[in-house]
């Protein structure tokens, strides 16, 4: 099974895999083949993590996401992978990718 | 994790389908120079199918950003023009009276006028107007002086309050270019190669480069930096991506900058944190530098500073303890410096903690190109005594603008700029108020060209170029409602861009259409050449309609005027800026072009190897030689040697204010969808960012009845605009941001409207003419401001913008 992994200490939120994805497949008005979440920003005021902020990006796939088949069929990464600016995604067989994971940071796996 | 797919790929090689064109980007559409690197993938029938990153890039490495990615929706955009126009001036703001013109037409036209006002009225009735970042606008001062002749060249934002309080720091205090943090981007293997050593604190200093790679610093660095173990400390009023991974984030009051600066060196010289050997050798002025930061009256200790900058005192002491203890440790430093009154000190300020901390042009802290040797001027092995003296050129003229305004160590001085003569250098409107400022950027002074196109006092400005701007738009210009008065008095009017931009619409009379990067060869040199990391060939990989290049326009015209400067030299564009960008790199543009991108090499401590002097003795090109922490040059200027803070003129502290307007105003902060007032018109960018947002404090919003998403208005004396309320802490309690740039263009735009540009322009809010001593800095991060919310709802139809610009021209 074919999966994107996602490192979200350094996503960014910078929109490039969405535009690479939305330019790749030809997706238009409201139309996205990946999409950026956002969580935060908020301050912790009380507890292990009081002063310290939150704000975590992590991109979803969506049902036109097909991982890039024709690039990855030519050797190439997914449009995403490939231009992600914080080189936080990964992308392969699922068996592959989860021995990425250490248990130092916070990881997503997306699969199809 | 790198990419192996397309490494090593020549310049240009077929892949199924397509022919790939590598090159390195620049502008139009507008960036800073960084030169990321592009594969152009062009179809049989030439045109650009898609972009992808180029994996060959030494350091972007096959990534891109989503303005990049979306390349094609701009070159293909059916807004864009790719013919001259022109226009009867008293149609000026109708939209449907342009009519299509050849070149030679519009040419013949222009060269008519230049002639008349140049023999009417001297050449200096002329003027050229230039924006930030792009690779035109910093040619400004090319085609006033050396195509028209006119010492008027003008930035026209306040006190030119983008990078040149800045970098006038750099001038005369450090008497070098502007240091930039050393992320390896000269070093071949970048990160491994064994020169460089991973800082072990950055410090981000009203700066956050990861959306607009600002002064050319590729953003993303700073993250594959973080990746090898740096620590971060920011210094911003906003909390942004970077502060939230920061070890130590101060969250200054807005425009407070050079206080904390001045808390940071108390700490680190009473605490003898500094680098005693380095200050005793390469320093001027260090005890009565130190005398002022302990002064009662004009120092500023640590406690004194959480005041002023309300911030806890321990996180002041921490970060200055981090700081000065790393060992390397850089420091980011932003356009935050210069939209602020009180810049030239922080400029100050900050370089003299890299200085006193040895972190000055070593491994891993902040780097500087070489200064060009005058000729016959030649490094002595056996005299290694430092300068004590002021080199005997113009160190004005050599440290200009990055590395590439003028810059010719062997320019006599009374040639003045470019050839034109001292007589008429002189006559730059406001060189008699601030002729440092003047001298150093080779530039009108921008407040002064405002009162002067208004008032037409020293003299009339007959003529305007509007050179890859669009000032209007909130960017590049303090009370635009003023500048269009005074533009709209100019005889005749040049406009040069890719689109019709409202600046364009309200103003011009000629529009000369720009090819976008695609279209062109040229030359990327990162940080204006004044940083050792990359210089970098655009390639041409496609045509679009009878579009030229900023620098075509200046062959071109300098040929049809005879201008000395350029008559008979270049055969195009091309050329010209194969032989003004690329000698830096020891080729010509054809073996550039080939490579596509050449690394300088770094050469660390070139104040040891008098590679910082045109006279190749050893020290720094100020006055004496050193790193002037007592700074000669800002006393012989009006201004203190040494440093002070001063209070933001309209900060909600200043007596009565806060009655009227009780929040602290900041703008501009950067986003990924837009490079300044581009990119509105790309509907998959436009869709990332629909509406030009303020960011307000959940407790603000509350306090003035606005809830999230409502529109409302700002104001203060000088104007109002409307923006949509963004309730978030990433703003603190008593201050809002509003973005800049904005105008609409799928709105009406005939005059008055001229596409919304003054619906929601935060600009309008900014006075002209609160500038430092010597003319630098504006208060565009330090306003203030009231807000009220409104019932209207402003927000944009993106049904609408779909159809006007979705739908690309075949």
């Amino acid at each position: 099974m074919l999966g994107l992994l996602i490192n979200n200490e350094y996503c960014i939120g910078c929109h490039s895999c969405e535009v690479a994805c939305r330019q790749h497949l030809g997706l238009g008005e409201g139309e996205w083949g990946i999409k950026l979440s956002e969580t935060g920003p908020w301050k912790y005021e009380e507890g292990a993590k009081a002063g310290q902020w939150e704000w975590t990006w992590t991109p979803i796939i969506t049902k036109a996401c097909d991982m890039c088949e024709d690039r990855v069929a030519k050797g190439k990464m997914p449009a995403c992978v490939q231009h992600c600016q914080g080189w936080c995604m990964y992308s392969g067989e699922v068996s592959d990718l989860v021995k990425k994971m250490d248990e130092d940071t916070r990881w997503v796996l997306l699969t199809r | 994790m790198e990419f192996k797919d397309d490494l090593g790929k020549p310049w240009k090689y077929e892949d199924g389908d397509f022919t790939v064109v590598r090159s390195s980007m620049w502008s139009p559409p507008g960036c800073h120079p960084v030169g990321c690197g592009l594969k152009l993938y062009v179809d049989k029938d030439g045109r650009l199918d898609h972009v992808e990153g180029d994996e060959n890039h030494p350091i972007t490495k096959g990534r891109l950003c989503p303005r990049c990615l979306a390349l094609p929706d701009y070159v293909y955009n059916p807004s864009r023009v790719t013919t001259p126009m022109i226009r009867d001036p008293r149609d000026r703001g109708k939209s449907d009276k342009w009519r299509r013109a050849t070149w030679d037409e519009a040419y013949d036209l222009i060269v008519e006028k230049v002639n008349f006002f140049k023999e009417t009225y001297g050449p200096e009735s002329m003027a050229v107007f230039s924006g930030t970042g792009r690779s035109g606008g910093i040619m400004c001062q090319e085609m006033a002086q050396r195509v028209l002749g006119t010492p008027n060249a003008c930035y026209t934002q306040s006190g030119f309050a983008c990078y040149q309080p800045r970098s006038a720091a750099c001038s005369h205090i450090l008497g070098a270019y502007y240091p930039e943090m050393d992320y390896a981007g000269g070093l071949e293997g970048t990160y491994d190669n064994p020169e460089w050593v991973c800082p072990e604190v950055i410090v981000m200093w009203g700066k956050m480069p990861l959306a607009s790679n600002g002064d050319g610093l590729w953003g993303h660095a700073v993250i594959d930096i973080m990746k090898r173990g740096a620590k971060l400390i920011t210094v911003d009023p906003r909390v942004n991506w970077l502060s939230t991974r920061s070890e130590i984030q101060l969250r200054v009051r807005v425009g407070t900058d050079t206080a904390m600066l001045m808390a940071w060196l108390w700490i680190i010289i009473n605490e003898d944190l500094y680098d005693h050997e380095f200050v005793e050798k390469w320093t001027y002025g260090f005890d009565e530098f130190a005398a002022r930061i302990n002064d009662p009256e004009l120092g500023m200790t640590p406690e004194k500073a959480a005041e002023i900058c309300e911030v806890d005192v321990e996180k002041i002491y921490a970060a200055a303890r981090m700081y000065a203890k790393a060992k390397p440790a850089s420091i980011a430093w932003g356009l935050a410096f210069d939209q602020n009154q009180n810049g030239n000190q922080a400029g100050h300020c900050c370089l003299a903690l890299m200085a006193i901390t040895g972190n000055v042009d070593v491994p891993g802290g902040q780097i500087i190109a070489e200064i060009p040797a005058e000729t016959n001027a030649e490094f002595n092995e056996d005299n290694l005594e430092v300068a004590e003296s002021a080199w005997n050129g113009d160190a004005t003229d050599v440290v200009s603008f990055g590395g590439t305004g003028g810059g010719d160590p062997d320019e006599a001085p009374e040639e003045g700029w470019e050839g034109i003569g001292i007589e008429l250098t002189q006559k730059a409107i406001g060189y008699d108020k601030y002729p440092l400022y003047c001298e150093n950027i080779r530039m009108a002074h921008a407040d002064m060209m405002l009162d002067a196109l208004l008032t037409d006092q020293p003299y009339k400005i007959h003529m305007g170029w509007i050179q890859s701007t669009n000032l209007l738009a909130p960017t590049c210009c303090a009370e635009p409602t003023k500048w269009l008065e005074g533009l709209l008095r100019l005889d005749f009017v040049i406009g040069t861009d890719c689109f019709i931009t409202p600046s364009i619409e309200a103003c011009a009379d000629v529009f000369l259409p720009l090819q976008t990067s695609m279209e062109k060869d040229d030359v990327v040199f990162t940080h204006y050449c004044a940083s050792p990391v990359t210089i970098s060939a655009t390639n041409k990989a496609i045509t679009v309609g009878e579009a030229k290049s900023d620098a075509d326009i200046l062959v071109d015209l300098g040929n049809r005027l005879g201008s000395p400067k350029i008559a008979g030299k270049y055969v195009d564009g091309a050329d010209y800026q194969g032989k003004n960008r690329a000698p830096a790199s020891g080729m010509d543009f054809e073996h550039l072009s080939e490579q596509v991108y050449f690394q300088r090499g770094v050469n660390y401590r070139k104040y040891e190897k008098g590679l910082l002097r045109p006279d190749r003795k050893l020290g720094f090109l100020t006055n004496t030689g050193r790193v002037e922490l007592y700074s000669t040059t800002f006393q012989q200027n009006g201004d203190d040697p040494l440093p002070y803070y001063q209070e933001p003129a309209f900060s909600t502290r200043q007596p009565g204010r806060a009655e009227e307007y009780p929040l602290n105003l900041t703008t501009g902060a950067r986003v990924y969808a837009f490079f300044h007032s581009e990119h509105r018109q790309i509907p998959r960018l436009r869709e990332l960012n629909p509406n030009p947002l303020l960011e307000i404090n959940p407790d603000d919003a509350k306090k003035y009845g606005v809830h999230d998403g409502q529109w409302v208005e700002i104001a203060n004396e000088f104007g109002t605009a409307k923006f949509k309320a963004l309730v978030s802490p990433v703003v603190r309690a008593g201050t809002v941001h509003a973005q800049h740039g904005w105008w609409f263009p799928e709105q009406d735009g005939d005059a008055p409207n001229y596409y919304g540009v003054f619906q929601s322009n935060c600009n309008d809010l900014v006075p002209n003419h609160y500038n430092s001593v010597m003319g630098y800095g504006a208060p565009h991060k330090c306003m203030s401001c009231s807000v009220r919310p409104l019932e209207e709802n402003l927000d944009t139809d993106m049904d609408l913008v779909w159809e006007k610009f979705g739908k690309l021209v075949k």
